[in-house]
């Protein structure tokens, strides 16, 4: 054609060219070899390095993690076996794997009991995080803490019967008194909770040895299963407290608003190991002389008010970043306050928060295992005190620390890759 | 000022040919305007306000930027506070009780210039949402108001699609639809057109000659002269937040008593 076209602007084709295949060095792996690994002399110099430095880091690694022994009873004897290879000493994860799980002092023969909390626990929060499962699962999901208080607690089947009783009534008495103000629904629900609560008291029986599961003390929770109670506990405890706070902070009215501003900078400020230290030793002087509170719940309300605060924070930067016509258009139909918010303003907002209350979500579960510090044994206090300090397994560091960071990395990694999950699945504004 | 430019009409364009007559105005009165002031801080932007509107009239607002007309008309449904003077919004003085304000709300329509609808909801929620949660209205029964009001404006086939996903003009159309949903008898319009490319405009303006026809009391602000002069019946003109001239369109447009009403036209229809 192009001799021809010097001459000539017409042209007629006259033979069909049949369609090739593109040359070799064009496509497949070849041309991504060529442009992301060698493209120049000095890329490819780089990556020959890089890839001597994953040589040299695996040829440690693997043999350690395949060569391990995971049969022996103590780190002599695992030695014994190896006879100077290299393989991780994994016995420990073995022989010790109920405390590692459980804590130390968690009753043997009632292990099953946090294994069927944990099988609910997935059943309980998956309505929750997939909401396009069944909205009845959501009963279940409410009954879920009352339900895994008694496994894991144990104890006189009333405590969490009462304790679910009083927040039954006093939701009835909020949906009750909200229609004329929804200050009177509020603390009129929470005063008849109390009342329940307080009258409760008197069925539970006090000696508790009769009961159906027997009682553990809180003191004899530990392990992984720490970690992930005071976790969940926390994070979903926090949130909607968070939101509280973030939108008491936004309020017109200067009481509400400067309560949750001293709360979350004062919170804020201090270090989360002070709280901790707060909790165990000092918080029982702010409780009624004579009533000792759980350390659990002491540990729950300090790790609660820490995180909330900056949940707080990060739905105010979500709020902050709506259009004031969301709010107008919310306002122009004649929404009120709690309407628009529902409806309107936080489902956007929680929106734009997502990986900012996901990033915090995944340090407060990491955090929980600063209760170790206030000698409570959560897998790391687990690692560090009873297994590491016992004679059998003195100086087996490798493996117990890998193995913690595995269990949180596992965990952590589902948190965040389920927050890309949603958030794709909420993403409706085809920016 | 030469008066070739006074008393030029403004164009019409292909604007939905209107029948003046047929919009009947009443002599109930719909919003009752008494000396009413406002300030931001201490610049004062609406001075004296009196205004009355009766049922079915058609009242555009137009004037230069920063002149009040919006800010007027924001606060006859409260979404701004006035420091003075009285409202009165279909028999209802305007206080600052907010069940009274949801009230007045949610008996007045409200279209804005950026549309302002939900993005998170299908734009059938979206017009369904006031109604459910504010009029209590059954689910389903919601869903057949929403999907005759979404008829009328012509974009019924739209209803499960997001707000992102519709044009400008697609999507002011759906903003009146979800005002007229909550059935208000007074709609507010704040410059709905001008956040609109031209070839969207019209789509906008004949849904809103249409409501015009079916007796709606309406109060817009509005550049769009050529559908001032074909629907209102009262043209208001403000400057520094006064109103500075109100007459019919005719009178307004071919012979203006003011000399800002006079300026503003020869800069608005002069080319």
């Amino acid at each position: 054609m192009s001799d021809t076209h010097a001459h000539s602007v017409a042209f007629v084709r006259k033979t069909e060219i049949p369609p090739a295949p593109p040359p070799a060095s064009q496509t497949g792996i070849v041309k991504w070899l060529r442009e992301n690994l060698f493209a120049t002399w000095a890329n490819g110099l780089l990556t020959i390095a890089a890839l001597y430095v994953i040589y040299l880091v695996l040829s440690v690694i693997l043999p350690w993690l395949f060569g391990g022994v995971w049969n022996t009873s103590s780190l002599a004897e695992c030695r014994e076996v190896l006879q100077g290879r290299v393989g991780g000493c994994f016995s420990v994860l073995t022989e010790r794997w109920p405390q590692l799980i459980y804590g130390f002092t968690y009753p043997t023969d009632q292990y099953w009991r946090p294994n069927v909390a944990f099988l609910f626990m997935l059943v309980a929060i998956a309505p929750v995080l997939f909401f396009d499962l069944p909205r009845k699962l959501l009963y279940f999901t409410a009954a879920f803490p009352f339900v895994a208080y008694w496994l894991i607690w144990g104890g006189s089947i009333l405590v969490p019967i009462v304790a679910a009783v009083g927040i039954i009534a006093g939701y009835f008495v909020f949906d009750r008194l909200n229609k004329s103000s929804f200050a009177a629904g509020f603390f009129g629900a929470i005063a008849t909770a109390f009342v329940i609560w307080y009258l409760g008291g008197f069925l539970i029986p006090e000696d508790q040895s009769g009961a159906m599961l027997s009682p553990v003390p809180s003191r004899d929770l530990g392990g992984f299963m720490l970690n992930m109670m005071l976790g969940l506990t926390c994070v979903s405890l926090s949130l909607p407290l968070g939101i509280a706070l973030a939108l008491g902070r936004q309020s017109d009215m200067p009481f509400i608003k400067w309560i949750c501003v001293i709360f979350i900078e004062f919170v804020r400020g201090v270090p989360l190991i002070t709280l901790l230290f707060v909790a165990s030793v000092m918080l029982a002087y702010l409780f009624p002389p004579g009533t000792t509170t759980d350390l659990f719940l002491r540990v729950v309300i300090m790790i609660t008010m820490f995180s909330s605060a900056y949940i707080a924070e990060v739905i105010r930067g979500g709020l902050a970043a709506l259009p004031k016509g969301q709010y107008e258009g919310a306002d122009s139909l004649g929404l009120d306050y709690p309407q628009a918010m529902r409806l309107i303003i936080l489902p956007q907002a929680l929106k734009i928060s997502i990986p900012g209350i996901v990033n915090i979500a995944v340090g407060l579960f990491k955090d929980t295992t600063l209760v170790s510090v206030i000698s409570m044994f959560d897998v790391l206090g687990m690692i560090r005190g009873p297994i590491l300090a016992s004679t059998e397994w003195n100086g087996v560091y490798w493996e117990l620390l890998g193995f913690a960071s595995l269990l949180f990395f596992v965990t952590c990694y589902g948190i965040s890759q389920y927050s890309q999950w949603l958030e794709r699945r909420l993403a409706t504004d085809h920016r | 000022m030469s008066t070739e430019t006074q008393n030029q009409l403004p164009d019409t364009g292909d604007l939905a040919a209107v029948d003046q007559s047929a919009m009947k105005v009443s002599n109930e009165v719909a919003i009752s305007i008494q000396n009413m002031n406002k300030w931001y801080g201490s610049f004062h932007v609406l001075r004296d306000i009196d205004l009355t509107v009766y049922r079915g009239e058609r009242i555009v607002i137009c004037g230069p930027s920063g002149s009040g007309k919006s800010t007027l008309i924001r606060c006859i449904n409260a979404l701004e506070e006035h420091q003075k003077g009285l409202i009165e919004v279909d028999g209802t003085v305007l206080s600052s009780d907010l069940k009274n304000i949801d009230k007045i709300r949610s008996e007045v329509g409200m279209c804005f210039q950026h549309f302002n609808l939900f993005p998170h909801l299908t734009i059938l929620e979206n017009c369904t949402l006031a109604p459910i949660w504010v009029r209590k209205i059954p689910k389903k029964e919601a869903e057949e108001t929403a999907m005759h009001f979404l008829e009328k404006v012509k974009i019924p086939e739209q209803a499960d699609k997001y707000p992102g996903q519709l044009s400008g003009g697609q999507q002011q159309r759906v903003a009146i639809a979800r005002s007229l949903c909550m059935k208000p008898r007074i709609m507010l319009f704040d410059e709905p057109t001008s956040a609109l490319d031209p070839e969207m405009i019209k789509e906008v303006l004949d849904t809103m000659i249409e409501l015009a026809q079916e007796g709606m009391t309406m109060l817009c602000v509005t550049h769009e002269m050529g559908f001032a002069r074909q629907v209102a019946n009262r043209v208001i003109f403000m400057d520094a937040g006064q109103i500075v001239e109100q007459n019919e369109p005719e009178a307004f447009f071919t012979n203006p008593q003011n000399d800002r009403t006079k300026l503003f036209l020869s800069q608005i229809l002069g080319h």
